[in-house]
């Protein structure tokens, strides 16, 4: 029998429907999966094996009463930002302890009313500030992908990192990850994984641990662009528990992937070509325009030109909204508290030790900035700019239906290069924080690999609410690209 | 604009993060190296321009029915409490 861990999702849960195996089965597979791997990879902060095998037998018995959902008997891995009731949930910080919320947030609800098996909790950035999974409470994620045959440890990205590499090493079908500026598709380009953030709004915030909230997206990685449609249509959807949560329709994600692109106008911005940018991504873009092209799809040059501004600007906003978010954090309704002398230097000594270094640093930018004699100059300084990269999409989409860039500036890097320098460490999600700063929908997805066989990722940006066109140019560019590298399992 | 170290303490004062004497220095210099990079800003010309506060456009702000949706569970909410006794939460002394 083959290794049902190796699975796309599509392809398990057309093997579910056809009784070749249950859920309890490919559940066991992955449960075994992921006792043998994560002791190396650490994606995963809390497994919950017992609660997976109950639920994977209530979704075979589902499935056997005819009642089975679009994503029944699935197992997934749910990041730690996500509360999910009964299992604990600390976004990786420690200031929240060992909080076990009593509540499930909408999109991972959204899942299991689909069918889906919860089979842990995915580690990530603490606040899913970071790009690299180094800032985690629970100690950094390691990528499957080695450069070569060395056995330095690289980066999954971040802040998705537990669900980039957990999907990359086979340790569930898919997963849930957020995107603030980068966090889904910087680790899928890095792991050779798909990740798609869609337009802001798409999927309900609630019960995601906020961390810039007019930002913040959820989205799923998965093993293919199929498959993050699949997932996608059941994360999204109108919810009146959040007040940004679009109203409209779901058009069908999946149906959209097979959709000829022939006749489309593909923008490319001369923008992204960016100082120092290695040949090997230069010439992947190229690749990719070729294939946009031969499937009949005409490109158009296009100007983003307040591309460069994007990433400074974020580090105004991004770290304003955190610090008006983190503030809750005060150790007195749940979470670590940590005594002091009275009511203030017990929040002070409860923040200080509850707070990593990269979060206290991001708060402390955020209180700054939004001080007395201060806010124009930044926040609002920054807000404006903010409207000029919206416009400058705004003004393409005039004359194209998507825009094709390269999704991260470099392959993944070892653990520890860029933690010395916030600044270095901000600049890899130069090509992917201008669609969190205009609400745009964007998918990464993998399309060559490097000279070490890293993996490398193209990014398709579309219109407000057209994942459809994201998804059509993707699927082409998954067919013609046909990726097939596959991290060797060395921890076997 | 360059961040001293009494802004950094008043800062970090404003934010509730006890900061070690032996890391304002440090904090200074990380926080200088941020927003000197962040400074680039200035070049734009933002004269006219609307500032962004939504992601999306043409979104008003729902209203709902000002009516209890949940609640009535003190046990749920106190689940998660540090310190707890007879439904309430325990906290430091909040007036002298």
């Amino acid at each position: 029998m083959t290794d049902l861990t190796t699975l796309t999702l599509a392809a398990a849960l057309d093997g579910m429907e056809k009784k070749q195996f249950s859920s309890l089965e490919i559940t066991n597979a992955f449960i075994d999966a992921i006792d043998k791997a994560n002791p190396h990879l650490n994606a995963y902060v809390v497994t919950t094996p017992e609660l997976a095998r109950e639920r994977a037998k209530a979704s075979d018995a589902r499935r056997a009463q005819g009642k089975a959902g679009a994503l029944e008997g699935a197992p997934l891995g749910i990041k730690d930002l996500f509360c999910t009731e009964g299992v604990r949930t600390t976004a990786c910080s420690g200031v929240l302890g060992e909080f076990t919320p009593t509540y499930e947030s909408t999109v991972s609800g959204n899942l299991f009313r689909d069918g889906a098996v919860m089979l842990g909790k995915l580690n990530m950035d603490e606040f899913a500030m970071g790009s690299s999974n180094e800032t985690s409470h629970f100690g950094p994620v390691v990528s499957p992908w080695r450069r070569g045959n060395e056995d330095t440890k690289l980066t999954p990205g971040g802040s998705s990192g537990g669900s980039a590499s957990a999907v990359s090493a086979d340790l569930c079908l898919g997963a849930t990850a957020t995107d603030t500026g980068g966090s889904i598709r910087q680790p899928a380009a890095f792991t050779g994984t798909v990740g798609i953030k869609p337009t802001y709004g798409r999927c309900s915030r609630w019960g995601i641990v906020a961390f810039a909230s007019s930002l913040d997206q959820a989205g799923p990685i998965a093993k293919t662009v199929e498959d993050s449609a699949i997932l996608l249509q059941s994360m999204a959807g109108h919810d009146p528990k959040d007040s940004t949560s679009l109203t409209n329709a779901l058009p069908d994600f999946r149906a959209a992937t097979k959709r000829s692109i022939k006749g489309m106008r593909i923008g490319v911005p001369e923008e992204y070509r960016v100082d120092g940018m290695p040949p090997e991504i230069e010439a992947l873009w190229q690749q990719g325009i070729e294939w946009v092209k031969a499937a009949g799809a005409t490109i158009v040059p296009i100007s983003l030109k307040h591309t460069k501004y994007a990433l400074p600007a974020y580090y105004i906003v991004a770290p304003a909204e955190a610090s008006s978010n983190l503030a809750r954090y005060d150790g007195m309704r749940y979470g670590a508290r940590v005594a002091g002398k009275d009511l203030n230097s017990t929040y002070e000594n409860t923040r200080a030790s509850g707070f990593g270094k990269e979060v206290q640093r991001r708060i402390l930018i955020g209180t700054y900035v939004l001080s007395a004699g201060y806010y124009d100059a930044y926040y609002l300084r920054a807000q404006k700019v903010r409207q000029r990269i919206a416009q400058d999409f705004r003004d393409a989409f005039e004359k194209v239906d998507a825009i094709l860039t390269p999704a991260t500036p470099s392959a993944a890097f070892g653990l520890g290069e860029k933690s010395g320098d916030p600044v270095a460490m901000y600049l890899n999600d130069i090509f992917t924080v201008t669609a969190n700063l205009a609400g745009l929908p964007a998918l990464a997805l993998p399309a060559a690999t490097d000279a070490n066989g890293l993996p490398l990722g193209l990014q398709v940006i579309g219109k407000a609410l057209d994942e459809e066109s994201v998804f059509a140019v993707s699927a082409e560019l998954e067919r013609a690209a046909n990726f097939r590298a596959k991290a060797a399992k060395w921890w076997l | 604009m360059s961040i001293d170290e009494k802004t950094v303490r008043k800062v970090a004062k404003l934010a509730r993060l006890a900061l070690p004497e032996d890391r304002v220095k440090p904090m200074a210099d990380e926080l200088n190296g941020i927003m000197a990079w962040i400074e680039q800003l200035n070049e734009v010309d933002v004269e006219g321009v609307e500032p962004m506060t939504s992601a999306v456009e043409g979104l008003s702000l729902p209203m709902r029915e000002d009516i209890v949706t949940a609640g009535d569970d003190p046990q749920k909410v106190l689940k998660n409490a540090p310190k707890s006794e007879d439904g309430f939460f325990v906290v430091p002394k909040v007036v002298e």
